[in-house]
């Protein structure tokens, strides 16, 4: 196992390596196949630069996104698109870093209303696959200097360039939070309803239908005064559903889907537009389906067989979080777009060494 | 701004290559006649200007790849046009070029409410994005200055910003799919109405290339529910320190603003002597707005008055209805109109990091006598992009280039201080010279390898964004 602890080091490791590498952050997300040498990116660790009034923070890659969180929480600010804890839905343990969440694009509920991991990057160094150090982007919150390679290297899985340095937006904590339930409502009006709430000027930013209790979940955060108003109003826009009643909910187990966690099977991530979700998962034949985004994501457990093949042409992207089924893990791409993927990986990582066969 | 020498190969064609564009398009939508391409010499930037060899209007996806194919099986470079509002020469001709407009394109395909996305043909102008779904309480967030005649084509060239995204982010945020057509014809799909990529983040790289990567020919964006209200409110400063302080004590204390829009004193004075707006004549002029219901906006604002009342304004005012609001948004709107009538002006658009400004104010004042040329400043104080306009006379020899020069050093210090080039106008030919001070070879190299997988040939929009020597062997290949 390699751990480079500057990023002049890891640069000529690249250059030296004569077989494919696996690039390993905390290790808590074991999404795709890959194998290789185990190359980790927690000795690059560290907050290189913080300024609250400015939203912006810059962390080396391996920074334990829990020291993030607690330098946001002092500041009253935080990482607002919520990133999943991967740990229990994947029976992982370590430490989850912030260049995995950039490299996985690790969102969560909040997604639907504020973004993802994508849009909150501000810049990257990165390795290639060559050796070569990149930088891109940078600290400001507007910067369109040059091709957009930030949100390139967010969700390439490390398969462009090994990341050293990551740049975010942040925002202000928030000082009220509540939760409004319908109950009993089916899939289709559950998403109708999320859909309405949606729709609203009421800054809902949390929206999740669970199948299994018939819950159907509306969050609303800002200043207390605020969120008591927008409860009102946004009790009167879903009105026609039923009554919607206050609920203590713990979002982080909506986020990190752990109704999923102990139980065994498959577990797909499906991302649709939300009208068309309830269809799709009749034709899934998933053992258990969890709505977040308004419909617009949907988590499923499975029991064997390929989930993907099961909904046919569909628009979209699934890919398989947890399980081994004999299916690519992320969604196959078109071949025009398959072809460009691969020039850029060629490009990128000209001896195919990092994550080979990763994002297949 | 040097521009490569046009092929006279390509330039000797010239017929047979409008011949092949008349047999696939409308007759009116080929523009070969010298008087009218014309029409197409330049864009918002000015001072540079050159006639396209031709220029075609296609009428839709399938066109436009008909005019690509042709072209790139001639190998003829392509310059892909919006509205042809980019102040940075982004849509400049060279004069051995087709210039694709997409103007004609300008349809809405499809709007979903439940979904909450539009997808529109990429002529449509931004405004009328918005005109499309506002009668239904919904509007596309994106608002560059120039949206009433900017092109959605344009807006994802440039990755197209504005005042409120300081909440709702600039063009990558809120574009869901397009489909492309690439230099060599292949039409492509990437995203769609589901959120987020399946695989690389195709969608993201391509928003943002300037026209380098493929022709947009539709769009699918993310529309929102229009905020119940909004309300402004105007505040004075003796120092544009003390103006920076309020904007950063105002994000500190967790208030996010939707706009927090700043002004000095020479670009109030212009402003006053043109619109009559009524602002205080001091060094630093804030307008911050809010939104949300009636209570939330009092809420916010009362926080938002306490920050600016302990570092003693000379002026505070708060909008009471819609007539005040919009007297105090009258000065900031026609600031660039007001900066025209006394004399040409360069736009920059550099940002900095938010605690870089009074420095920056300071060191830009310092040049602005070190070069004889007067500057105003008037940008978008919360996400740090500036605006300083350089006013020069064109009519003067040498005073443009002196304002090029000075525009240069400005954005060098934008660099130095941890910001960067362009915030939202993108690079075009006129930052393309600048963008070694940003960044290292590699850095360039790895961004021009996107443009390889692409566009191999480096057919279309090849002269901007890479400074010339960088891309040559690419470019001649």
């Amino acid at each position: 196992m390699m751990t480079p602890e500057t990023e002049d080091a890891l640069a000529q490791l690249i250059k030296e390596a004569d077989g494919p590498l696996r690039i390993v952050g905390g290790g808590t997300r074991p999404i795709g196949r890959s194998t290789g040498a185990v190359l980790r990116t927690t000795g690059l660790s560290g907050i290189t630069l913080y300024e609250p009034g400015a939203l912006t923070i810059v962390a080396q890659a391996g920074t334990p996104l829990a020291e993030i969180e607690t330098a946001l929480a002092a500041e009253n600010q935080r990482l607002a698109f919520e990133p999943m804890d991967h740990r229990a839905l994947l029976g992982t343990q370590g430490v989850p870093t912030i260049g995995g969440v950039v490299a996985a694009n690790v969102s969560g509920p909040r997604r639907i209303s504020v973004g993802a991991a994508r849009d909150f990057m501000l810049g990257v160094r990165f390795v290639d696959g060559a050796g070569h150090i990149v930088k891109n982007g940078g600290r400001v919150m507007k910067n369109v200097t040059g091709y957009d390679l930030v949100r390139l290297m967010t969700g390439a899985y490390g398969t462009l360039g090994v990341l050293t340095e990551v740049a975010l937006k942040v925002l202000p904590d928030v000082a009220a939070q509540m939760t409004l339930t319908l109950d009993g409502l089916d899939d289709a009006t559950a998403i109708a309803a999320m859909s309405a709430a949606l729709s609203s000027p009421y800054e809902v930013t949390g929206v999740a239908h669970d199948p299994a209790t018939g819950k159907t979940r509306f969050r609303l955060e800002g200043f207390e005064s605020s969120v008591t108003y927008r409860a009102e109003a946004l009790g009167r826009v879903l009105a026609r559903f039923g009554t919607a009643a206050e609920v203590d909910t713990d979002w982080a187990t909506i986020r990190d889907v752990t109704a999923f966690a102990d139980k065994p099977g498959e577990v797909w991530r499906i991302s649709v537009k939300p009208s068309d979700a309830a269809a799709l998962v009749a034709k899934m034949d998933a053992r258990a389906v969890q709505y977040d985004w308004g419909g617009g994501l949907i988590w499923a457990l499975s029991d064997g067989g390929d989930l993907r093949a099961r909904l046919g042409e569909f628009n979209g992207h699934a890919t398989l979080i947890r399980g081994d089924v004999d299916a690519p893990t992320f969604q196959p791409q078109a071949a025009p777009l398959a072809a460009i993927s691969a020039g850029l990986r060629a490009k990128f990582d000209p001896r195919g060494i990092l994550n080979p066969g990763m994002m297949t | 701004m040097e521009m490569p020498a046009p092929s006279t190969a390509v330039i000797s064609r010239k017929d047979q290559v409008v011949a092949e564009l008349q047999r696939v398009l409308r007759p009116d939508a080929v523009i070969s006649d010298v008087a009218e391409t014309k029409a197409y010499e330049c864009d918002g930037l000015t001072a540079y200007r050159c006639p396209p060899m031709c220029a075609v209007l296609p009428s839709n996806t399938q066109d436009v790849a008909a005019v690509l194919r042709i072209c790139h099986d001639m190998g003829v470079p392509v310059v892909p046009r919006g509205s042809g509002t980019s102040l940075a020469g982004g849509a400049l001709p060279t004069a051995d070029c087709v210039i694709l407009g997409v103007a004609r394109m300008n349809g809405v395909i499809e709007t979903n409410y439940d979904d909450r996305y539009i997808r529109v043909q990429t002529g449509r102008t931004n405004l009328s994005v918005t005109g499309a779904v506002e009668q239904d309480g919904f509007f596309y967030a994106p608002d560059p200055s120039s949206q009433l005649a900017c092109a959605i084509a344009g807006n994802i060239a440039m990755n197209s910003g504005g005042a409120h995204c300081l909440k709702y982010g600039v063009t990558t945020n809120n574009l869901l799919g397009v489909t492309m057509v690439l230099m060599d014809g292949t039409v492509v799909e990437i995203g769609g109405a589901h959120l987020d990529a399946g695989g690389l983040d195709l969608l993201g790289v391509i928003c943002g290339s300037e026209g380098q990567l493929g022709v947009v020919t539709e769009a699918t964006l993310r529309i929102l529910p229009k905020p119940e209200g909004a309300r402004p409110v105007l505040m004075g400063y003796d120092s544009s320190e003390v103006a920076g302080q309020v904007v950063t004590d105002i994000i500190k204390a967790g208030v996010l603003p939707v706009a927090i829009e700043f002004m000095d004193r020479p670009c109030i004075e212009a402003t006053e002597a043109f619109a009559h707006a009524g602002y205080p004549m001091c060094e630093a002029l804030l307008i911050v707005e809010v939104e949300g219901s009636d209570a939330e906006i009092d809420h916010q604002l009362a926080l938002i008055m306490d920050i600016a009342r302990k570092h003693n304004p000379v002026e505070l005012r708060e909008a009471k209805d819609a007539d005040e609001a919009g007297r105090i948004w009258l000065g900031r709107k026609s600031a660039f109109g007001a900066m025209g009538q006394i004399n040409d002006y360069m736009c920059l658009d550099g940002t900095i990091p938010v605690s870089s400004l009074p420095f920056v104010l300071k060191r830009i004042g310092e040049m602005s006598k070190e070069f004889g040329l007067d500057v105003g400043n008037v940008f978008h104080a919360g996400d740090g992009n500036m605006h300083p306009l350089i006013l020069f006379d064109a009519n003067k020899p040498g005073d443009l280039e002196l304002c090029e020069e000075f525009g240069a050093e400005i954005l060098k210090l934008c660099v130095e201080v941890g910001g960067c080039l362009t915030g939202e106008h993108g690079v075009g030919i006129e930052k393309r010279d600048l963008m070694t001070v940003q960044f290292a070879p590699a850095d360039l190299e790895a961004q021009m390898a996107v443009k390889d997988v692409f566009d191999p040939r480096w057919l279309l929009n090849p002269a901007k964004v890479f400074p010339l020597a960088s891309s040559q062997t690419r470019r001649a290949a």
